[in-house]
């Protein structure tokens, strides 16, 4: 943990070296089509049409943000909120700061891979100082899971993944993290990232002055080059297809349920042998 | 000049879990296109009778971290250990499954050796002497080809949509320590809570059975539960489910639960929203059954039944009482 200034009430150093105040709290978001959205690829494949897309926060990002938030209502300390992206992205910060954060760092780029939106992310989180930092345990629209991960490497301190349940004290972090057929719960000193999963909590909504107030909160702009942040790809997007199509499918035809169920079992028995 | 194929076998308990040779079958395809070898990192503790396992489904090498310290998996000391090994030999790619530690342990590799990853992937091809991944994404609404211009090109590749097939091997078996310091180690489990025994679990099944909106309650699942029971099925939900408090968020197939790809997924009044289609689509097989003709699940579906579930369900299990 690191130190804390006196602060401006003159409670002494000590006291908070005791308690181990927590400082800064970053939450890391971003901008994504909203789900329902429909995604068409683009005419060359090398992307998707966004024309008509309705943008959203990220719903993972909304249980960091709101875990963040959290944290500093019982702990105190400030809310930076980080998100790498287009022009646009910023209504997405305003958001997150209608929702209680106390101020916005936009790091603009039009798009980057997994590495280099980490990397970003590290070089302008380092300047906070972070004591925790919160990301959504992956983006709905690349769904990669990587960024939080890659981000916790970066910057050299650990990271709990996919968390449901998290408890802060004395400079560590408890977290729940649901694996297959099990729960683990996972100790973390602080600094640490960590990635929300649904369950966490349920993310408060921007209230009507929130949303007024988020006006004049401070955004820091800066652009990804000035970061010294490469922009060539690592993993890079060859082309962009839709699904697979399925082949049509049967109706099993008829009026009663039992014929109808009997031959099911034998189309699931005979025809696709998965029973 | 990087080369091989290489995985990070998973256990769990000193088990080797099914994806783990699912990957292995994947990567032995990839080095026979390349005619390169295959190698295998396995990391645990008492894992090291493990190795003839991932020989049986292709693996020419093993190389093996065993030691107390990687009893329970823990992010840093299996990244440190898989990383350093993985450097060390210069591997051209390196795949994972994509399951909770997978994705876990393959995204915390991709910061230790800067390098990129194509995640959740459902095809893997060589062209030009590199790795193509193919991977869904915006939920499955788009599948995209992933190329990795940096060393390891890195996969994590969904479970259960890779075939695991045998081909044994003579597997030299390589004992390595990661140098790992005990106080360098941040994370530690204080626990682990098993869920309730003989649960199938979902990301794991070969048989899904989904209960959507139309269940109308929680005790209603009892009928669904009665068909997986027969067949050793999980029991899964669609958001709907989950949202009215009837099942709890674990059990939700869908773009904000688990995405699954079992052999054969039925449907049980369950619409087919976007997002719900985004979790199971990959299925090899899908029945629907929902009282609703017009509902987009039957588009996706291989075999349908216009009906009310209550009817059908209970004689689908009488039915395969039968023959089974």
């Amino acid at each position: 943990m690191k130190k804390q200034k006196v602060g401006a009430r003159g409670e002494s150093i000590r006291a908070h070296r005791r308690k181990e105040a927590i400082v800064n709290i970053v939450a890391c978001v971003k901008q994504v089509p909203d789900t329902e959205a429909l995604i068409k690829v683009n005419a060359d494949g090398s992307g998707i049409e966004e024309g008509g897309i309705k943008w959203v926060m990220n719903p993972y990002d909304e249980y960091g943000i709101e875990e963040a938030l959290k944290l500093k209502g019982a702990n105190g300390g400030e809310v930076t909120v980080v998100s790498l992206g287009p022009a646009r992205a910023m209504e997405t910060i305003r958001t997150a700061l209608a929702m209680g954060a106390d101020k916005g760092v936009h790091i603009t780029i039009d798009s980057a891979d997994e590495y280099n939106t980490a990397a970003a992310l590290a070089a302008a989180i380092k300047e906070i100082n972070p004591d925790i930092i919160f990301c959504g345990q992956r983006a709905i629209d690349d769904d990669s899971a990587q960024v939080g991960s890659i981000l916790a490497e970066l910057l050299g301190i650990p990271q709990v993944t996919i968390v449901t349940g998290l408890e802060v004290a004395d400079g560590k972090v408890k977290a729940i993290k649901p694996i297959e057929g099990a729960q683990l719960v996972i100790e973390s000193p602080m600094p640490c990232v960590i990635t929300a999963q649904k369950g966490l909590n349920e993310p408060r909504y921007a209230s009507l002055p929130g949303i007024m107030k988020a006006k004049k909160k401070p955004v820091d702009v800066k652009d990804a080059a000035a970061l010294g942040i490469s922009v060539e790809p690592k993993a890079k997007i060859i082309k962009m297809t839709p699904p697979p199509e399925r082949a049509p499918g049967k109706i099993i035809g008829g009026d009663d349920p039992a014929v109808k169920a009997a031959e099911l079992a034998k189309l699931l028995r005979e025809e696709a042998k998965v029973i | 000049m990087a080369k091989g194929v290489w995985i990070v076998a998973e256990q769990r308990g000193g088990a080797l879990r099914k994806v783990s040779f699912e990957i292995a079958s994947a990567a032995r395809k990839l080095a026979d296109e390349l005619g390169e070898e295959v190698s295998a990192v396995l990391v645990g503790s008492g894992v090291e009778g493990l190795a003839p396992e991932l020989a049986k489904y292709g693996v020419d090498k093993v190389y093996v971290a065993d030691d107390a310290i990687y009893a329970d998996y823990t992010t840093d000391a299996y990244s440190a250990a898989v990383a350093k090994v993985v450097k060390e030999n210069d591997a051209s790619i390196l795949l994972l499954g994509s399951s909770v530690q997978g994705k876990d342990l393959s995204a915390s590799l991709v910061g230790k050796l800067a390098t990129g990853m194509a995640s959740d992937c459902t095809e893997l091809k060589i062209a030009d002497g590199k790795m193509v991944a193919i991977r869904p994404m915006y939920a499955g609404k788009v599948f995209a080809e992933i190329g990795v211009d940096s060393f390891p090109q890195m996969a994590s590749l969904r479970p259960n949509v890779f075939a695991a097939v045998e081909n044994a091997k003579v597997s030299e078996v390589v004992k390595f320590d990661a140098g790992i310091p005990a106080d360098a180690l941040k994370t530690k489990v204080l626990e682990t809570q098993q869920d309730a025994s003989g649960k199938v679990e979902l990301t794991e099944a070969n048989i899904i059975i989904s209960g959507g909106r139309g269940m109308k309650g929680t005790d209603e699942y009892k009928i669904l539960e009665d068909l997986a029971g027969l067949l050793g099925a999980a029991v899964g939900a669609s958001r709907a489910a989950v949202d009215a408090g009837w099942k709890p968020q674990s059990d939700q197939v869908g773009q904000t639960g688990k995405v699954v790809s079992p052999n054969l997924y039925i449907a049980c009044g369950i619409s087919g929203a976007i997002q719900h289609l985004a979790g199971m689509s990959s299925s090899k097989y899908i029945v629907a059954i929902n009282k609703d003709e017009e509902a987009p699940i039957f588009a996706k579906a291989d075999y349908g039944i216009v009906d009310d579930l209550f009817k059908v369900i209970p004689e689908l299990t009488a039915e395969v009482k039968k023959i089974l």
